[in-house]
């Protein structure tokens, strides 16, 4: 057992953060956020083919078909780093998507074709205007659809994170919802639409579902450690009383449960990255969500005032921080799903 | 980030579980709490067949008698017997932990070859006595004096907390040989020393705890005589002696009741099942959550574990982010518990309402989550030293 980074990953998380700090500095994600996506703000195509090129969303891809050939631990690595930058856009999907061999995704791996995804659980669309295709994910049901043939029944929001435009669609008016609620997972003609026909699909859909849950998991927990940094950070340099703040126990003691947090919530989605266990993906998600939330509402209260304005960062990491916690695996389903593994547990693995 | 063993460590489990399976079925009948000889006996015993079985001293150095086990195997050691239901290190606690490890660490060849293999065989026990009655937190401050007078010291104080007591042979004794002014700081002027329990003016008083059971002793020291050749390490040295010791006791010091943690979780919700209450969503999603944090405490555990193996033994700052994270845990444990039992949660002769009393020491004990907050803070985080 070697419950730590290897060097190789070691070098991919740093690796990642450098090119996240030349390509998607403090300044662009402010330009992001003081640019208005709130109203049909589009995504940075440009970016989003380097971030293409750099290989994020072809790390699992094989080699033989053009990929990097990693595993989701690597994946995992770099999406912590996107969720510390907090780099917009519907990683996620993208990254799912890219490993599927249908058509319409195609181009997803390079960054060419922008996939985002439609929760059947009914969470929000995130930048459906700016994506081309759409995945769609059914407890049982995949299924790749054009994003114009989605958008025609979605409406926008206005989104509490100006960095992730949302889109609300109306229940029971996709046909995979339909196609859920009839028993019908894998239908004739849909299911070339992806290219994933088989008996292996309501699988597949699970699978998805799961890694969506841990990919999101991995972003909550660069989020979370980056507001520890930022608290710890402002607390060493704001003086107050003739010392810095951080000298102060009631400051150092919420700074010290925000890593506690943190920690935590690393040790399980790494865990859940090398095991894939079901169970351990759930703890992942509702330890990360829990942590990038309170971690964030934390800094905020130990910026201060500073902390309430537009102008610091910090809410920019508790707004998207929300929008994750409501994606792919709510608190209320994690927790669900961690009890009944409580009672189906025929031997005890932690 | 591997999480499989490797074939020597896979080899290792299986030979301990059959070993397990063979030998726990003879052991005798566990004694009451109360009935402290039969404790020692029954413990000391279980230790004197792990000795003869090559499982005794595992993570020790093989100089210092120990088997150089690493850390994984180690970790396969406490997770593997408290599977198993084995029992518990007992009063084998501060010789294999603190003590022994201590002896190895700083002490002569002739003192390890005096005090290390009766603690590795079983055939002694030790006692701690570091904290006061006015030096709890803050340890340094502690005021038991250690006079020399020609080849002894002699000891006058008192010490508060010390577990087993009543049947130990030895106490680690922290006591103070340089009074604190401007040149000593506080830190300075404390030196480690063995005392023997049965010398003329130790005096042991048990302390009862809000358990109602009397787990921890008071031990008053009235001129008791001490050889100067008991001392470990330098005269005034003992502060740093002592931290060679503990910093051993966060690594892997609660790995059997993480494990226990799990088994506990399935117990409740099992019985939950049986009276109705898992039809509570409320309850149930609790326990749920509870799932989560037992399952970060392992991967936290292994993950610390996996860190010490790579720097070669020593336990890494985790183990404060771990404590603080499980002491908590473990008293929602049994909040929820007392929630599954519903009306019994009032019975104290309910094993999980003498646990829940039990977990509220926690917090408390082996550093309280203030002090580790503090030290997260500070020595990780490394902000400003507050008061």
């Amino acid at each position: 057992m070697d419950f730590q980074l290897t060097d190789d990953q070691r070098a991919l998380r740093t690796g990642m953060r450098e090119l996240l700090e030349r390509r998607f500095p403090r300044t662009r994600l402010r330009a992001v956020v003081d640019g208005g996506a709130v109203r049909g703000g589009g995504l940075d195509r440009a970016l989003w083919r380097e971030l293409g090129a750099a290989g994020l969303f072809a790390l699992r891809v094989a080699e033989s078909a053009g990929g990097v050939g990693l595993g989701l631990p690597e994946v995992v690595l770099a999406f912590e780093e996107a969720g510390r930058a907090l780099l917009p856009g519907p990683l996620v999907a993208t990254e799912l998507a890219a490993g599927l061999s249908g058509s319409l995704a195609a181009g997803a791996a390079q960054g060419e074709t922008v996939v985002t995804a439609l929760d059947e659980g009914g969470a929000p669309v995130e930048y459906l205007a700016s994506a081309d295709v759409v995945l769609a994910l059914g407890p049982t049901a995949v299924e790749v659809i054009p994003a114009e043939e989605v958008a025609r029944s979605a409406e926008p929001i206005r989104s509490v994170d100006p960095a992730t435009p949302l889109h609300r669609t109306t229940p029971g008016r996709t046909r995979l919802d339909q196609a859920d609620r009839t028993g019908q997972a894998d239908r004739t003609g849909q299911a070339d639409r992806t290219g994933q026909a088989g008996p292996g699909r309501s699988g597949l859909a699970a699978r998805l579902r799961r890694e969506a849950a841990l990919l999101t998991a991995a972003q909550q927990l660069g989020s979370a450690s980056r507001t520890v940094e930022l608290a710890v950070n402002h607390a060493k340099h704001r003086t107050q009383f003739g010392r810095p703040i951080g000298a102060f126990q009631a400051v150092q003691h919420l700074c010290a449960q925000m890593l506690v947090r943190a920690e935590s919530a690393r040790s399980v989605v790494y865990a859940a990255a090398v095991t894939e266990d079901p169970g351990d993906i759930a703890a992942a998600k509702l330890l990360a969500d829990e942590a990038a939330v309170h971690n964030a509402r934390d800094c905020l209260q130990v910026h201060g005032g500073m902390g309430f304005t537009w102008e610091a960062d910090v809410h920019l990491h508790l707004k998207r921080a929300w929008v994750r916690a409501g994606q792919w695996q709510s608190a209320a389903a994690a927790e669900e799903e961690l009890a009944a593994g409580l009672v189906s547990t025929v031997e005890t693995c932690l | 980030m591997d999480l499989t063993c490797t074939e020597d460590e896979e080899d290792f489990r299986h030979r301990l579980r059959a070993w397990l399976a063979e030998v726990l079925p003879k052991l005798p009948d566990r004694p009451h709490p109360a009935d402290w000889p039969g404790r020692r006996a029954y413990d000391c015993g279980w230790q004197r067949m792990l000795h003869d079985a090559g499982y005794a001293g595992l993570h020790w150095p093989e100089d210092a008698g120990g088997r150089g086990a690493t850390p994984t195997q180690h970790l396969i050691f406490l997770e593997e017997t408290e599977r198993a239901g084995a029992p518990y290190v007992g009063a084998g606690f501060v010789g294999l932990l603190h003590a022994g490890p201590t002896i190895a660490a700083e002490g002569t060849p002739e003192q390890r070859a005096r005090w290390l293999p009766p603690i590795l065989r079983g055939d002694e026990v030790w006692c701690q006595g570091f904290s006061e009655p006015d030096a709890g937190s803050d340890l340094a401050s502690l005021r038991t004096r250690a006079v020399r007078d020609g080849d002894e010291y002699v000891i006058s104080g008192s010490k508060i907390w010390t577990s087993h007591a009543e049947i130990a042979d030895w106490c680690e004794l922290l006591v103070r040989t340089a009074p604190v002014n401007a040149d000593t700081p506080k830190h300075r002027g404390i030196t480690w020393l063995a005392m023997p329990m049965d010398a003329p003016g130790v005096t042991v008083r048990p302390l009862r705890t809000l358990a109602g059971t009397a787990e921890f002793a008071e031990v008053f020291l009235d001129e008791v005589r001490v050889p100067v050749g008991h001392r470990v390490g330098e005269e005034n040295d003992g502060w740093r002696v002592t931290m060679v010791t503990l910093s051993f006791e966060r690594g892997t010091a609660f790995v059997g009741e993480v494990v226990a943690c799990r088994r506990v979780l399935e117990a409740l919700a099992r019985t939950a099942r049986a009276n109705g209450r898992w039809d509570d969503a409320v309850l149930r999603r609790r326990l749920g959550r509870l799932a989560a944090e037992c399952a970060a405490l392992w991967r936290l555990t292994q993950w610390n574990v996996s860190e010490a193996q790579r720097t070669g033994g020593v336990p890494g700052v985790g183990g404060s982010v771990f404590k603080l994270r499980f002491s908590q845990v473990r008293q929602e444990l049994y909040d929820a518990a007392a929630e599954v039992l519903g009306p019994d949660a009032l019975d104290a002769g309910q094993e999980w309402v003498a646990d829940r009393l039990s977990s509220l020491s926690y917090t408390i004990a082996a550093g309280t989550s203030q002090i580790q907050r503090n030290i997260v803070a500070e020595r990780i985080l490394g902000l400003p030293k507050g008061r």
